[in-house]
């Protein structure tokens, strides 16, 4: 079976400086793979290169067995089928929660304004926003904006989900309500890639946990395996540094 | 440490009626602080408009700038005629002012293109504002005032209250253009990606996510431009047509008297000062929502 996505040897650099040095990776349907990895390992812009937000410099990445990352190549219509959510939300601020959610389907998908906010509508109400529907992002908490982000994405029912370490900017007890979002979508069969420092929600959501260090992967598997018993040194000091911080 | 440097007076009676509890330490140094300040405020200002009025009525011409500049009958007598070419200034402001927010809104979007297919509006926008922002709007109005209707076209097309506005839109919506540019590129990167993320083009991320962000972030600025434009307004009386500017010139030379520049000087701040003071008030307001609280 050709897998959802595919990975094959991506490098990206910026400048000078090298931040992916050939990822290979395959990504069966439904699957959910978290990506670990401390700060600058390369995690979110292996996100952002599955989402064509960053040009790969070489290797390929492929959607259902399509070449995305062909030069030249429009990311318009790829985008559609990939939605991303991202650490610091990017909500429009100008806009209402319903805007925010219903203004690609209707401007992108070219369904109805009528059609597109009936749609965003549900889709707020399944997230557990209804009553601020028509209120601004600016007027909602920091887990009520990250759930907003993720209604706006799933407006264009995407087939595949990057969520771009959507805890970090969150406080402690906000946290929860923007996880149970993610095991709906799991529970669905989304597929999805996400890149996080919450080892616990990794260990229960991910079918495969990836460890990234210096823009490389040096290990996957099952998140058993890997958090009772990593094989690599690097993993294993990661691990080490997170048991004792109170992470784990 | 001090006791009395533990004791959190300031914070406590935050909370508190402040009525019932005594001032704090901090409450009582700032109404000391205020009072102070506006006593000074006062006194020096005082002492200089004392010594303004004081001084000026000594100089040995001011009996003369009184009788011509400040001549209470021949105002009274030419203030209708310059509020009803006032009205003139308005008209052109109000047909030019819609023309220059397209226009400027327009070169801004062409100098953010990159489209190497559309490159060359992005040259010419670029070299349109250079040329517009680099001669004065006088120098414009005298070159296309004057120089169009040279053509020799017929009526309306060589009139000068056409040009004239032609040449304040042109000089204007260079400014204008940079104002919106600056606003559009003040947009946070992150914006953009959320829209592309979405599937959204580079021109429906610009319409609908950038461009309306951009627009409220320089109201203020363009308000500014704006009342400078109601003043430059006042140019076009040199290529002829009779405005306030030029209905003062021909009273002046009909009474003798420089009194109608003041009367249209009058007449001028009676509209600017409100519109300062309003643009004042929201780029305040902007400060405040963005800032934050004021740094002592």
């Amino acid at each position: 079976m050709t897998p959802k996505i595919l990975l094959d040897d991506v490098h990206k650099s910026f400048g000078t400086r090298s931040v992916l040095k050939g990822i290979s990776i395959e990504v069966a349907q439904s699957e959910v793979i978290a990506f670990i990895g401390s700060s600058g390992s390369g995690k979110s812009t292996l996100l952002r290169c599955v989402n064509l937000l960053e040009s790969i410099d070489d290797g390929a990445i492929f959607l259902d067995g399509v070449d995305i990352s062909a030069p030249g190549l429009n990311p318009d219509p790829v985008r559609q089928r990939i939605g991303m959510v991202f650490q610091s939300f990017n909500l429009f601020p100008h806009m209402t929660v319903l805007q925010n959610v219903s203004l690609a389907p209707h401007k992108v998908l070219g369904q109805s304004k009528k059609e597109s906010e009936s749609h965003a509508r549900e889709l707020i109400a399944r997230l557990g926003l209804s009553d601020r529907a028509d209120g601004y992002p600016d007027q909602l908490s920091g887990g009520q904006q990250q759930r907003v982000a993720i209604a706006r994405s799933l407006a264009m029912n995407p087939e595949v989900m990057l969520l771009d370490e959507i805890t970090s900017a969150l406080d402690p007890e906000l946290v929860g309500e923007v996880l149970d979002v993610v095991r709906e979508l799991k529970s669905n069969g989304m597929t999805m890639l996400l890149a996080t420092h919450e080892m616990g929600f990794a260990k229960e959501i991910a079918d495969r946990v990836c460890f990234l260090h210096e823009g490389q992967i040096l290990e996957c598997s099952s998140p058993a395996e890997f958090f009772t018993n990593p094989t690599h040194q690097r993993t294993q000091q990661f691990l080490q540094r997170v048991t004792e911080a109170g992470r784990l | 440490m001090v006791p009395e440097m533990s004791d959190h007076s300031g914070t406590s009676s935050l909370s508190q009626d402040s009525t019932q509890r005594p001032l704090s330490r901090r409450q009582v140094f700032e109404r000391r602080q205020k009072r102070r300040s506006l006593l000074i405020a006062l006194a020096s200002s005082l002492a200089v408009i004392g010594l303004l009025v004081a001084l000026i009525p000594q100089t040995p011409g001011w009996y003369k700038v009184k009788r011509s500049f400040f001549n209470g009958p021949i105002l009274d007598e030419t203030f209708p005629a310059l509020l009803r070419a006032f009205v003139k200034d308005i008209q052109i402001f109000l047909w030019c002012a819609p023309c220059i927010l397209v226009l400027g809104m327009l070169l801004a979007i062409c100098r953010n293109v990159r489209s190497p297919l559309l490159f060359p509006l992005r040259l010419f926008a670029a070299a349109y504002t250079d040329i517009f922002r680099g001669i004065p709007v006088i120098l414009t109005i005298l070159l296309i005032g004057f120089g169009v209707p040279g053509l020799g076209m017929d009526r309306p097309w060589n009139s000068p209250y056409l040009w004239g506005s032609v040449a304040l839109i042109l000089a204007y919506s260079s400014y204008v253009s940079e104002v919106f540019r600056a606003g559009i590129e003040s947009i946070h990167e992150s914006q953009r990606a959320g829209a592309r993320s979405l599937g959204l083009s580079t021109s429906q991320t610009l319409r609908h996510i950038i461009i309306p962000q951009a627009i409220r972030r320089v109201i203020p600025p363009l308000m500014n431009d704006f009342v400078s434009l109601q003043k430059d307004v006042a140019l076009i009386s040199l290529i002829g047509p009779i405005e306030i500017l030029r209905q003062a010139g021909i009273d002046k030379s009909k009474y003798a008297n420089f009194t109608p520049y003041v009367g249209a000087a009058i007449i001028f701040l009676l509209l600017t000062i409100p519109e300062t003071r309003f643009v004042d008030h929201l780029m305040s307001r902007e400060r405040r929502r963005t800032s934050g609280t004021a740094v002592r």
